[in-house]
């Protein structure tokens, strides 16, 4: 049982890197890059503070294994350069700030999903305050700063 | 997590080889179940077949008006299909339905046939649980059971099926296909999933060896004007409590069409064949409903916990099909 060589660009630069199988995406980001702008809420995909960009396309790295990710390209809040970054700061789009990557990062894909034409349980024609909340309802805030983070994301709109 | 050989598999034949010649291998789709529960050791695969690289994410016309989904084609993307807001709306609401956005980004359709019970119990390695440990007990029956089943259900499993896409598929009469080293071959829908007897831990139809590689939608006219409605204990991102997915067509106020299955009610995916029996040739009127409801209810085992169920699923079920009939 070794370890299986993997290619991940990450945030723009290229990792090659010989991980265990049943290493996840988020503890090799995390732990063999140092990236630990990604967080580790639940481990078991029901809380969203592990959201990254995956080709562009939003996932919970803590259930997604590194190996299944060879070749993909990466994108962690450490790589994020984006206007929500200040609006969350303006708009009090956290307290303690522990899900607040998560949210980012859940927040770029969902404007893209958005962008895309993918659609949501509630159906409305823009991203209205429901269609918001329902598609960043993978992304838990234990604090409850939920009106400031959707402040934040209606502000880039 | 438990360490364990991994495979890549370049296709269909090799990654079936590869888990037929290796007793406790499994195949690995987008990893959203199997993965959380070799993180919780109830999984615990010596061999890991991932097949996310296999050519099964096309979604195809098929002559008659239906569609093959290809196994992995995730979830939101089968969400997004024309063809299936169009055909089948009930498939598109029960997928966006189900967990979160990033959930439905990794998860594939083969996986969803195949994701387990989210049973509490099923899940803590201390508790007992004849699916997880044949014949350890069933710490579900004396316990906490809001979550689970009423219909199908045994004295060694009342264990819900999680599955909101599999409910629409059910009602929709779907065949997967399965490939394995003997070849490939056909299953309905109704005969895909088992339910608990006294053997909970055998879930499906599948041999070890076999792989879901698509699955296929026949041509539903009535499926056009379908709904899947989902009842659960917060707005999104959570299991249902109680699911219904329906399809009615209504001509001079009688039921000319209707498909209906359940979902969070049922040990498997819970076709209603009894009410589609009573409501079809009949009034689309209320009283109809309710009684179509109440026929598939009447055999419902409860406890407790979950007696509710009975009846919000009648009440979710005479709501749903009145929305269809208006």
């Amino acid at each position: 049982m070794g370890v299986t060589q993997i290619r991940m660009k990450v945030n723009g630069v290229t990792e090659s890197l010989d991980v265990e199988p049943w290493a996840s995406l988020l503890d090799t980001l995390r732990e063999r890059l140092g990236l630990t702008g990604t967080k580790k809420g639940c481990d078991q995909g029901a809380c969203g503070a592990c959201t990254v960009l995956a080709d562009g396309v939003r996932i919970n790295a803590c259930l997604a294994l590194a190996v299944q990710y060879d070749g993909s390209e990466i994108t962690t809040v450490e790589g994020v350069d984006h206007p929500l970054q200040q609006a969350f700061v303006r708009h009090d789009g956290f307290q303690c700030g522990y899900c607040t990557p998560g949210q980012i990062c859940s927040a770029i894909g969902m404007l893209a999903e958005h962008a895309a034409g993918m659609p949501s349980a509630v159906g409305a024609s823009g991203l209205t305050e429901d269609e918001i909340r329902e598609r960043m309802s993978g992304n838990l805030c234990r604090c409850g700063a939920y009106n400031g983070i959707l402040d934040a994301i209606k502000e880039v709109l | 997590m438990r360490p364990f050989a991994y495979v890549r598999a370049a296709d269909v034949d090799e990654a079936v080889r590869a888990v037929a010649g290796e007793p406790g291998a499994k195949f690995l789709g987008g990893g959203t179940n199997l993965v959380d529960l070799m993180r919780e050791g109830i999984e615990r695969p010596a061999t890991v077949v991932d097949v996310t690289a296999l050519p099964l994410a096309a979604v195809d016309d098929l002559p008659d008006g239906g569609l093959r989904i290809g196994a992995l084609v995730r979830n939101s993307a089968l969400a997004a299909d024309p063809r299936v807001h169009a055909r089948y709306p009930m498939v598109s609401q029960a997928l966006l339905a189900g967990a979160s956005p990033q959930l439905r980004n990794m998860a594939t359709v083969g996986g969803n046939l195949l994701q387990r019970t989210r049973c509490p119990y099923f899940y803590d390695a201390a508790a007992a649980c004849n699916k997880r440990e044949p014949g350890a007990g069933c710490d579900a029956l004396g316990g906490f059971t809001r979550g689970h089943a009423i219909l199908g259900v045994s004295e060694s499993c009342i264990a819900a099926h999680p599955s909101d896409l599999c409910v629409a598929l059910a009602a929709l009469d779907a065949v997967v296909e399965v490939r394995g080293v003997g070849g490939t071959r056909r299953i309905p829908m109704a005969e895909f999933h088992r339910l608990p007897g006294d053997t909970p831990h055998v879930e499906t139809a599948l041999a070890p060896d076999e792989l879901v590689t698509a699955v296929e939608l026949p041509a539903v006219p009535v499926a056009a004007r379908s709904r899947y409605r989902k009842v659960r204990d917060r707005a999104s991102y959570a299991f249902a409590l109680v699911s219904v997915a329906a399809a009615l067509e209504v001509r001079d106020g009688v039921v000319a069409d209707v498909r209906l299955a359940l979902g969070g009610v049922g040990a498997k995916p819970w076709r209603a064949r009894a009410a589609e029996e009573l409501l079809a040739g009949g009034p689309a009127d209320e009283d109809a409903f309710a009684r179509a409801a109440e026929a598939e209810l009447e055999p419902a085992t409860v406890r407790p916990g979950n007696a509710f169920k009975t009846r919000l699923a009648r009440a979710t079920i005479v709501a749903t099909l009145r929305e269809l009939s208006g």
